[in-house]
Formats: C-alpha cells, structure tokens, sequence
C-alpha cells in the first residue's frame, strides 16, 4: 500500500548552506496518524511547513520528493502546488490566539477557502461550517460565526481552527503542537477531539509534538528527530516496547508517562547526546560531495 | 462610558487648543509694526478719519479688550471684517475653503495611491532589489518638501513637457455656472468632462507635489507594518488553504497591517494641509492658502485671523477623524 | 553568509560621503564667496541680461550658467547665495534644536506639570500650518537675518520636542536609569548624564534633518519676498524670479533649484547616515 504522503530525501538549508532537515524521509499512511517527536530546534515543524509550503524565505528545499497524493509538490509550479495543498491537505496551527486574522469575524474564516478555492456556495459552505462547529462541541455555534475572534477563548478558538482544518474534507492534516500553547485542563480535550475527528473522517495526520506522552495517546507510527535527521522510525507499539535508537530510550526514559506521572525522570545522558551528535556530522560528511 | 467620556475630555482639549492658537495669533499680530488702517486710506486723510476708521475696527481699544470683541463675535459665527477686501471674513474664507479641500483630498488620494502600491509591490517582493530600489526612493522623495517638488514638476510638466497648467485653478475661458465653489466634485457629479478635465490639468501638479512626500511615508510606514504581519499565523494559514501570495497580502495583511499606519498618516496629512499655502502660492492655485499669504502681506488682521483659526480646525478635525476611523477598524476597540 | 541587511546597509556609507562631500563643497563656496566667484552677484547689465548657459548658443564666456533678466551672474549668485543659506542652517538648526531637545528632554523626563505644559504648547503649535506661522512671524520681525533665524526656531522647535520626549520617556522607564536614581545621582544630573546620551544619535539625525528645513524655510520666505532685502542673492529670491521667467529662460530657476534640491537632499541623508553610524543598536 502506498501512504498517502511521502516524503523522500528531504533537505532543507538556510540560505548559506546551513543543514536544518538532513535526508528526512517518512510516510503517512491513509487514514493513520503519524507522530513526529523531536526537541525543539530538532526541525520537526520544518517537515510539516516544507510540506504545506510554508516555510520561512530564509529557508529553502535544496533536494528531496514530498508526494502528497500521488503527486510530487516538489515538481509543481509554485502557483499550482499551493493551490493543490489547499485542496488536499489542511493545517491546524500551534497558537491559537495568533492563528485567526483578528479583524474579521469567524464564520468567514472558515468558509471562504470552501467558497473562492473549492468553488461551493455560500450558503453550502455556511451550512458546512454550522455543522463542523457543532461537530467540535462549539454551544451556539450560529452565534460563534457571527463573533470576532477576541470575543472567544484560547479553547475555544482552537476547536474552531480545528473545524477550519477539517471543513474541506482534507485527506491530509498537519497538527503541529497543537495543544502546547492551551491550558493544561484544556489540552486533554482538544487532543481527544483531535483523535475523534480524525478516527470519524479517517484523515491521515501528521502530529508534530514534543510531548511522547501525547505520541503514545493518538499515534500509530511515529518518527524520532534529532537535529534534522529521522533518528529511528516505528510503529507505536513497539517503540514503547523496544526503542532502538539509545537516544529514543533515553528520551522515553525523560518523558512522565500518563499512567504514572509521578514516576522518577531521568535527563537524556551526555554520552547518548555525544552519539546522536556524531552520528549527524557523519551524515553530514557523507552528504558532501 | 468611558468612550463617551475620552471623547469629551477631546474635545475639550480641542478647545484649549484652539482657544490658545486664537491667543498666540492676535497677540503676534497686534505687535506688527505699521498701522494697516493708514494704509486704507487715500493720502490726504485727517486724523480724524484715521480714528473714525480704528474705532469702526475696534482697534482704538486694549488688546484685551480686543480679544474680547472678536472671540464673542466668532462664538456668533462673525470672523469681522477684512480690511483689505472690505467683505466679511466668514464668507471670504468660506468660498476659498473648497479649493483647498479639494487640493488636499485629491493629494491625500494620489498619496495613499502611489503609497500603498509602493508598500504592496516591496512586501510582494521583499528582500529583493526591487525592495531596495522603494526603500531608497521612498527614502529621497522623503527628504524633499513639497516646495522643491513643486518647483521640479513646474519645471518637468510646465516647460520641458508643458502637459498641464501651470497657474491657477481653472480657466477664466470655461463657462462654469456652478451653486457651489467644489468645482471638482460639483463637475463630477453634473458630469462636466470639459469641466473636470480643465481642473484636473490645474490641479494635477500641486497635487501631486503635495502627494510626494506623504506618498514615501506611506510606502515606508506600510511595508514595514505589511512585512511584520506577513509573520503572523493566520497568513500562514491562509497561505495553506492555497491562496497565492498577493491574496495573502491584500486580504489578510492588509486590513491588520493598515493599523498602525494610520495614525501617522493622519497627523501627516495635517502636514499636507498647512503645505497648501507655499503650493497654492507657487501655482497661483485661489485657495485659502494663497488668500492667507495676502493677507499677511496686506496687514489683514481679521483676515489673517480667521484663516489661521479655520487651518486650526481643520487640523484637529482631521485628527479626531482619523481616531474615529482607527476605532471603526479595530473589532477590539469597537466592542470594549 | 549574506546578511539580510546587507543590501541596504551599503549604500548608507556611500551616501554618506556624498551629501558629507556635496556640503563640504558648498561650505568652500560660502567661505571662498567673493574670490572664485566668476563676476559680482549684483552687478546689473541689461546689455548681458538672459544669457543662456556655456553649452547653448549665445552664451558668453564668464556666465557659464547664464544670466537672470537683469544680466546678473547665475553662478556667482548661487555662491554667494551659499553664505545666507549655510549660515541659516547652521545657527537656526543649532538654536533650534538646543531649544526643542531640552524642552523634549523635560518634558519626558520629569513628566508631571512640565510635561503639560510643554506638550499644551506642541498641541497649540502642530495646529498652525507652519509657513503660514513663519510668514506671519517675519511679517511681524521685519525682513532680515535675525527674524529669519528666529521665525525658524519659534516654529520648528517642537520637532525636537516632540521626539526627544517620546525617547526620553522610554529611556526614563528603563532600569539603568532607576539604578542610577538609586545610586543616588541628582534627577538634573541623571537626565545629562543617562538620558541625553541616549538620545544622541536621534539628536544628531534630527539636527542635520533641521539644517536642510531651515534652508527650505528661508528659500520659502525668499520666495515670497520675507526673506532679506530683495536685491541681496539668495536661492529663494532666484526661484521666485526664476519661477516668473522660466518660459524665457528656465536656467534662472533650474540650477538654483538643482543647488537647494541637492543642498536638502544632502542635509537629510547626512542625518540618516550618522544616525546609524551613531546608533550603539544598529551598529
């Protein structure tokens, strides 16, 4: 079975040449979710950004194939590929309080990709968008439509990106720290209604997080980043049960699991981060020409 | 209640300003050397005259008392009467103002035109040449006042490619039987092309001269809010659902990044408006600017008074307007 | 690695040492006035009247740019008209900005009484429209040097004021200021010795901004016949001529105008580039 997005070889540098993604290679399968775990800087929002199309000017796809749907985006004109993520893929942003345009109400936010790029009515989208909004569990989803984004909260907000995110029957989500910028009490609700949404529409889902705690909880397959490079790729299962990499067993070992969060946390040793180190600068040795 | 209350605490600061522009222009005024009163009358005149004639205009009394006399004849709509002109000031300064709002809204409009393409063109391609090439224009047509402007268009669309007219406001020839003195907008309405395109020959190029700098501040105030909102998330967003890069620009950007702009064209403007006396001057445009310096150099106190106080309120007019508009845009401000 | 601020930083330098090199120029000129200029800038002759530049027809050697309706010399009277400009900028810029930047000093150090009252006064002031201030000013004055220099300090001090204040503000709420207040140093003694420092660069950039304003002022007033006796060279007076005249001969207005376009350009540009240069930030 070929998964529905594949991502090949991927590079991404800084302008100037500095490596920030080093021969990333995944696949999502239809319908799955794949986690993406790394720590901050790893470059594990990189992938999804470079997926979508959204990746900072400074940075630039120097080699590498990302197939989403059978097609290469990477082989597309510029103009065509956006407009092909926008038909297939969706995004639901890290920070909800910075992701809706602030001068215009909601309803329109959500509905006017299904009006000017998918062609719908209005009224189509606007029924769509109703319905969505009570999917997520919005109360009086009519008057949410009608209201600015400052009037609702950060929660609140969130399970309406999330609608957005999913109103175009996307095959294709890239969650990306979803839950990181919400409250704790929040957070386990957005992530089940996260799963849920997923699990009803069966969408593949590319979920970027930090949190292994969270992997465990709604993935089936993850990869592990570190400085750009796929440490070690597996199905959820076994991760858990028998991490390969010394660098993912030691950051399982620093995760507070859910069934004991109490439990004694040990930092990621120096000498597993003196590995991963040097395993990188292999790569990047044999990288150059 | 507080917006109500911000509101009148405005407007009485707009009083007190305006109450001391009042101050400050019939104090200077009345330390000008030379009786404008001598002046107005033929050689042989007695004294007596001369004193029939300072009494007719108040000026045998104190200054105080003066001030008076003219501030309770302005809170009655009386601005007294011009000495040089022999008509009263109000209506003098009235039927000049629609030239010099009609100048300066056609400046603002032409500013905010080359302005706001500059800033969508160097955000379209930012961090590029062609960015550079705005930054350093905006930059030079910046540093350049209106005066100097003025004076290279005259010598461009005047001389060396005589386009446009180089001196007043619309040709004696034309036959214009207008009810009001808004002759651009009175000409678009009734459909007057003949007319319109006459006024637009006149006013084209002390527009424009006044439009120059405002139109750089613009540019660069406006990409550099536009440059700053690019960053934010919902751009992002909206550029994953598959929008191209000027929609992003001119839908989502855009309507944020105005913002803060806004506020500073607004005080800028105001500089555009008090820039219409040297430009109305240097193309013989008859606006108030033009009147004002006449005045002036006739010695026409009430005149001069009348028109200063009027620039003043306008100014402060202008200002309140523009805090008003940042209220509308703002859903955050509108609801609080 | 290419810096993002690389492109535009280049050319400041650049820029820099033109306008530095174009005022140099001019200062020579003003000092070295009545030794290289080529004839007397007062010297009327009907018979050389309207004499085109060097490069035309007609010309004559001696008036390399022409002559005005009266046969004065263009060249010499854009040198000597250097003196009157160069002098106005100067003196009316360093009044002026000594004037505005302690009041902004002030009024957003010390805030309270005096801030009101000095930013009532701004308010007053940003609702004249300035050249109708000026003119009325030097109507008030009499015509001359003087009331030139004066007109342009009672009108453009709140350009200093204005943002001298708002950066003073800002500085006086950080925490090296507080430490200093600590330490014990007197509030006079802080505002001099923390805050004026800080606000130097945008002094510096303002200053040379308020030179190149002050030439406009006085070409402004020349323009309309405030400036000094009518007869005396100045770039304002050519313009006004030149403006009159400029269908029979447009030399009269241009190179006075290119003189001041350049003379402004130079003054502001000069400012930005210092600035930076200044500026412990940027730098």
């Amino acid at each position: 079975m070929s998964a529905y997005l594949q991502i090949r070889n991927l590079c991404v540098t800084l302008k100037g040449g500095i490596p920030i993604l080093r021969r990333v290679s995944l696949d999502v399968a239809a319908g799955q979710v794949h986690g993406l775990v790394g720590e901050s800087g790893a470059g594990k929002s990189m992938i999804g950004k470079a997926v979508l199309g959204t990746l900072p000017r400074a940075l630039q796809v120097t080699r590498g194939e990302i197939w989403l749907d059978g097609v290469d985006l990477l082989s597309l004109p510029a103009r065509e590929r956006q407009r092909r993520i926008g038909a297939t893929a969706a995004l639901i942003p890290q920070d909800p309080l910075t992701a809706l345009n602030p001068v215009r109400r909601v309803g329109p936010q959500i509905t006017r990709r299904l009006v000017d790029i998918l062609g719908w009515s209005r009224s189509d989208a606007e029924a769509r968008a109703l319905h969505l909004l009570e999917e997520v569990q919005i109360p009086d989803p009519a008057r949410v439509m009608r209201s600015y984004p400052h009037e609702l909260s950060g929660g609140m907000r969130q399970r309406i990106l999330i609608a957005a995110a999913f109103s175009a029957e996307p095959k294709l989500i890239i969650a990306d720290e979803p839950t990181t910028a919400l409250d704790v009490t929040v957070q386990k609700q957005i992530l089940r209604l996260i799963a849920d949404m997923q699990a009803r529409h069966g969408t593949a889902l590319l979920f970027v997080t930090h949190d292994l705690g969270v992997v465990s909880k709604v993935c089936d397959t993850l990869s592990v980043l570190y400085a750009g490079k796929v440490i070690e790729d597996a199905r959820m299962r076994r991760f858990f049960t028998r991490p390969i990499h010394p660098y993912s067993r030691a950051l399982l070992a620093a995760t507070p699991s859910y069934e004991d969060p109490e439990g004694a946390l040990t930092p990621v040793p120096q000498s597993v981060i003196e590995q991963v180190e040097r395993e990188v600068q292999d790569h990047d040795r044999r990288a150059a020409p | 209640m507080t917006l109500l209350r911000s509101i009148l605490m405005r407007l009485l600061s707009t009083a007190i300003t305006l109450f001391g522009v009042a101050v400050i222009v019939f104090v200077v005024i009345r330390v000008v050397p030379g009786n404008p009163i001598a002046m107005m009358l033929p050689p042989g005149a007695t004294e007596a005259d001369i004193a029939r004639l300072q009494a007719q205009y108040g000026f045998d009394k104190s200054i105080f008392g003066q001030f008076v006399i003219w501030l309770s004849g302005v809170l009655q709509g009386d601005f007294g009467t011009s000495i040089s002109l022999r008509q009263p000031v109000s209506s003098l300064v009235l039927n000049r103002l629609p030239a010099t709002l009609e100048l300066s809204i056609v400046a603002l409009l032409i500013a905010i035109a080359i302005g706001g393409t500059l800033a969508l063109m160097g955000t379209l391609r930012r961090d590029s040449r062609a960015e550079g090439a705005i930054d350093i224009s905006a930059g030079m047509a910046l540093s350049i006042p209106d005066f100097l402007w003025g004076l290279v268009l005259i010598l461009l669309f005047g001389v060396l490619w005589p386009v446009f007219h180089i001196s007043g406001r619309i040709s004696p020839a034309l036959d214009i039987d207008f009810t009001t003195n808004f002759y651009l907008f009175e000409a678009l309405l009734r459909l007057r092309l003949d007319v319109l395109g006459d006024l637009i020959g006149h006013m084209f190029m002390p527009a424009l001269a006044l439009a120059i700098p405002l139109s750089a501040i613009i540019a660069q105030l406006l990409k550099q809010s536009l440059k700053e909102t690019m960053h934010l998330d919902y751009v992002t967003l909206s550029r994953t659902h598959g929008y191209g890069e000027t929609h992003v620009i001119t839908r989502d950007a855009l309507p944020n990044a105005i913002l803060p702009t806004l506020t500073l064209v607004g005080v800028q403007f105001t500089f555009l408006i008090g820039g219409t006396v040297i430009i109305e001057r240097l193309f013989s445009y008859e606006g108030l600017g033009n009147m004002a310096i006449d005045a002036v150099i006739n010695r026409d106190l009430p005149l001069i008074q009348g028109i200063v106080i009027l620039f003043a309120l306008i100014f402060t007019l202008v200002n309140f307007a523009v805090d008003m508009l940042y209220v509308v845009l703002n859903p955050r401000l509108r609801h609080a | 690695m290419r810096d993002a601020r690389g492109d535009i930083k280049r050319p400041l330098g650049l820029r820099l040492w033109l306008s530095g090199g174009w005022l140099l120029l001019l200062a020579l000129a003003a000092l070295l006035a009545p030794w290289i200029a080529p004839q007397d800038p007062l010297a009327q002759d009907l018979f050389t009247s309207r004499l085109p530049p060097f490069w035309e027809s007609g010309a004559e050697p001696g008036f390399w740019l022409g002559s005005d309706s009266l046969g004065r010399d263009v060249l010499s009277r854009i040198i000597h008209g250097a003196r009157l400009a160069l002098i106005v900028a100067l003196v009316a810029g360093t009044l002026t900005c000594i004037i505005g930047t302690a009041l902004g000093l002030i009024a957003g150090y010390y805030r309270g009484w005096p801030d009101r009252i000095i930013s009532r006064f701004v308010d007053i002031w940003m609702a004249f429209p300035p050249v109708l201030f000026a003119i009325l000013l030097i109507a008030v004055l009499g015509t001359g040097l003087t009331s030139i220099i004066i007109a342009i300090v009672v009108i453009d001090w709140t350009r200093f004021a204005r943002v001298i204040r708002a950066e003073a503000m800002t500085q006086g709420a950080m925490d090296y200021v507080a430490s200093a207040q600590v330490a014990g140093r007197k509030r006079m003694g802080t505002m001099l010795a923390e805050i004026l420092p800080n606000v130097l660069p945008t002094v510096v950039a303002l200053l040379t901004l308020e030179m190149g304003i002050a030439v406009i002022v006085e070409a402004i007033l020349s323009f309309v016949n405030l400036s000094i006796s009518t007869d005396s060279p100045t770039w304002g007076g050519m313009i006004s001529e030149g403006r009159t005249s400029v269908h029979q001969a447009w030399w009269v207005l241009v190179f006075p105008l290119i003189t001041l376009f350049f003379t402004v350009l130079s003054f502001s540009q000069l400012g930005e580039g210092l600035k930076d240069r200044f500026d412990p930030v940027l730098r």
